[in-house]
């Protein structure tokens, strides 16, 4: 019996055919999969952009929105609803976000710091109508009325975990050999962490901050249940309940008006473009601030 | 080592005022912060459960077996049932379309993709769980629904039509619009986990494989999914998650009916989105009753969770960070 041929192994015929065959099918069909979602966020942002920009314009953007049931209004009253409860939510959830992370890479044994994590991560996990039910029964239920406070008390709790989670993995990225001799010349550990660590690791702190942002722009469960009752006009005392922008949309949805239609496709427009470059910024960032710390 | 466990006087001398109270400070408000966040979880578990008391009380285990839900003053009966099958159902679906979809999409961005641009597609995937749901849900009730009843309901009625599920009249709102929104927002949570435990694959183990004559498809069946297998498993556990959760798209496009349905097709609802629908709306047993939805929906999201998190832990891969900044890893 002679020896096979192995330059005949190689050719592509019989078996080797049929395999090839089904490699380049499943490499056909991974393709397809990844062009199917690349195209699915095309369509979605396409059909925004194409439905809402012909709604939109100045009168839009600084108009308030019109009387219950009508159209003609616009968003003003809503933009800076957001503005102001979303501003309150990153004015408590960013500290305390930090906070929670400087402790868990800074002071805390890996006993305390791996438990905090995993209750970060679960706080991460609840849906946010359940953390709007939460402030419903903690807030509104008390007060007795729906408020634009309430509604940022849970945007925090919303965004809290996405800045701290954030900001434990870049402030675990900044180079020991600083801190190391930092505390090499003696410097206390507050001092360290206050003047070395942090700056060092800014540009990713404040993408966790920005991503947090990104994030709660959008929520609409917490402002269903703790600021939908809202008067007319521009408010921004965050007392009452303010209007929002993905309160806004979500009403306008279910309307059954074709112009309702439409205004809540200029409104998703705004605020898609305002989270989708949010983002990009964010990433940004975090590239910049990676790069910096050589990692 | 700090300079306050030093022994040496001359080293630890005069630790200025500032220090002597910085210090502690900032260990202590740093901890207080980490407190916070545990008090939080306990604070929601705590909260649900009391405002769903009056409905636990009255209704007790029943509720999930319930099969109603009537405001109706004169009868004020309410259970779980209907919105229980909505959530396993578009969930289950949603996840059925969205793993299988996101393991194509990370074999394509770890093993085909030219290098130059699996940053930009991984990020674009990324992008895609940034759209806020209420635009998810706008775009459901007035592209995707039409689409879903003119198009691909029609089609699975005349092929499939004899399965139950495929029966009914198609419409634009109902379970399997749901599930279809459900899976693009399940796709890039599940994508963002099973691409990076991808690229945990030891690289001569591909090579191996390749050097004993496999095709890619071969490598990857064979090195690439055995050894990602609890990685991909966690990953799917944690876009159910997302999908469970997921209460303000959902109410926008499931068209929320009270009672269990056989047909994809019909409308129905979900534990989240009947709390989303109902809760600033009512009163009494069935303001207390939605809350029970929620403890429900609280328990399933935990569990899963805290199970997905120790499968992809014992997968190997030591932390699974769902915050979407993997793409620059790339």
């Amino acid at each position: 019996m002679s020896p096979p041929d192995a330059h005949a192994l190689l050719l592509d015929r019989g078996n080797l055919k049929r395999r090839n065959r089904l490699n380049r099918g499943v490499e056909a069909l991974c393709t397809v999969g990844a062009v199917l979602a690349v195209a699915v966020l095309a369509i979605v942002v396409g059909s925004v952009f194409l439905k809402g920009v012909g709604a939109l314009s100045w009168h839009f953007l600084s108009t308030p929105t019109a009387l219950f049931g009508e159209s003609g209004g616009g968003i003003s009253n809503a933009i800076v609803g957001s503005a102001v409860m979303v501003a309150l939510a990153a004015v408590m959830a960013v500290p305390i976000g930090i906070l929670v992370a400087i402790y868990t890479t800074e002071f805390a044994s890996p006993r305390i710091a791996h438990p905090v994590r995993f209750v970060l991560d679960i706080l991460n996990g609840v849906p946010t109508i359940i953390t709007a039910i939460f402030i419903y029964g903690l807030i509104v239920v008390p007060q007795g009325r729906q408020s634009g406070f309430a509604a940022s008390v849970a945007l925090a709790i919303v965004m809290l975990p996405i800045v701290a989670r954030t900001a434990q993995e870049v402030l675990s990225l900044v180079p020991g050999n600083l801190k190391e001799a930092a505390h090499a010349l003696g410097i206390a550990r507050w001092r360290s962490t206050v003047r070395i660590t942090i700056p060092t690791a800014a540009g990713g702190l404040l993408t966790g901050s920005l991503l947090g942002v990104a994030r709660v722009v959008g929520e609409t469960a917490p402002m269903l249940i703790l600021s939908s009752i809202v008067a007319q006009g521009v408010l921004t005392d965050p007392g009452q309940p303010l209007a929002s922008i993905p309160y806004f949309i979500f009403q306008a949805s279910e309307s059954p008006k074709p112009e309702a239609h439409t205004e809540a496709w200029a409104a998703a427009l705004v605020l898609i473009a305002f989270v989708l470059v949010l983002n990009i910024v964010a990433r940004a960032f975090y590239a910049r601030s990676r790069k910096r710390m050589g990692a | 080592v700090e300079a306050g466990t030093l022994k040496n006087p001359v080293l630890r001398a005069r630790p200025n005022r500032i220090d002597r109270i910085g210090d502690p400070l900032l260990r202590g408000l740093s901890g207080l912060a980490a407190a916070v966040a545990v008090a939080v979880i306990a604070g929601i578990a705590y909260e649900v459960i009391h405002l769903a008391w009056p409905a636990i009380t009255k209704f007790g285990v029943g509720f999930l077996t319930t099969n109603d839900w009537n405001p109706n003053p004169l009868v004020q009966r309410f259970g779980a049932a209907p919105f229980l099958y909505g959530t396993v159902v578009t969930s289950f679906i949603a996840i059925l379309f969205a793993t299988p979809l996101s393991i194509a999409i990370s074999i394509y961005l770890t093993e085909l993709a030219p290098k130059r641009i699996r940053r930009p597609v991984a990020t674009l995937v990324d992008m895609l769980a940034a759209i806020p749901t209420v635009i998810l849900g706008l775009w459901g009730i007035l592209v995707l629904g039409p689409f879903m009843r003119d198009t691909i309901e029609p089609a699975l009625n005349s092929t499939l039509g004899f399965i139950p599920i495929f029966g009914g009249d198609p419409s634009a709102f109902g379970y399997l619009t749901a599930a279809v929104i459900l899976t693009i927002m399940a796709t890039p949570i599940i994508t963002s986990v099973t691409r990076e435990v991808f690229e945990t694959v030891p690289g001569d183990l591909k090579e191996a494989s390749y050097a004993l004559g496999a095709t890619r498809w071969e490598m990857v069946r064979q090195v690439v999914l055995p050894y990602s297998r609890s990685g991909i498993v966690g990953a799917t556990i944690l876009g159910l998650g997302r999908a469970i959760g997921e209460a303000i798209a959902v109410a926008q496009v499931i068209g929320g009916a009270n009672l269990i349905n056989a047909s994809l097709f019909h409308t129905g609802g979900t534990l989240a989105a009947q709390i989303a629908s109902q809760y600033q709306n009512s009163a009494g047993l069935q303001k207390a009753s939605l809350a029970y939805l929620g403890l429900i929906l609280l328990v399933f999201a935990v569990i899963v969770n805290v199970v997905a998190r120790i499968i992809v832990q014992r997968g190997g891969l030591k932390d699974v960070d769902v915050t979407p900044t993997e793409a620059e890893a790339l």
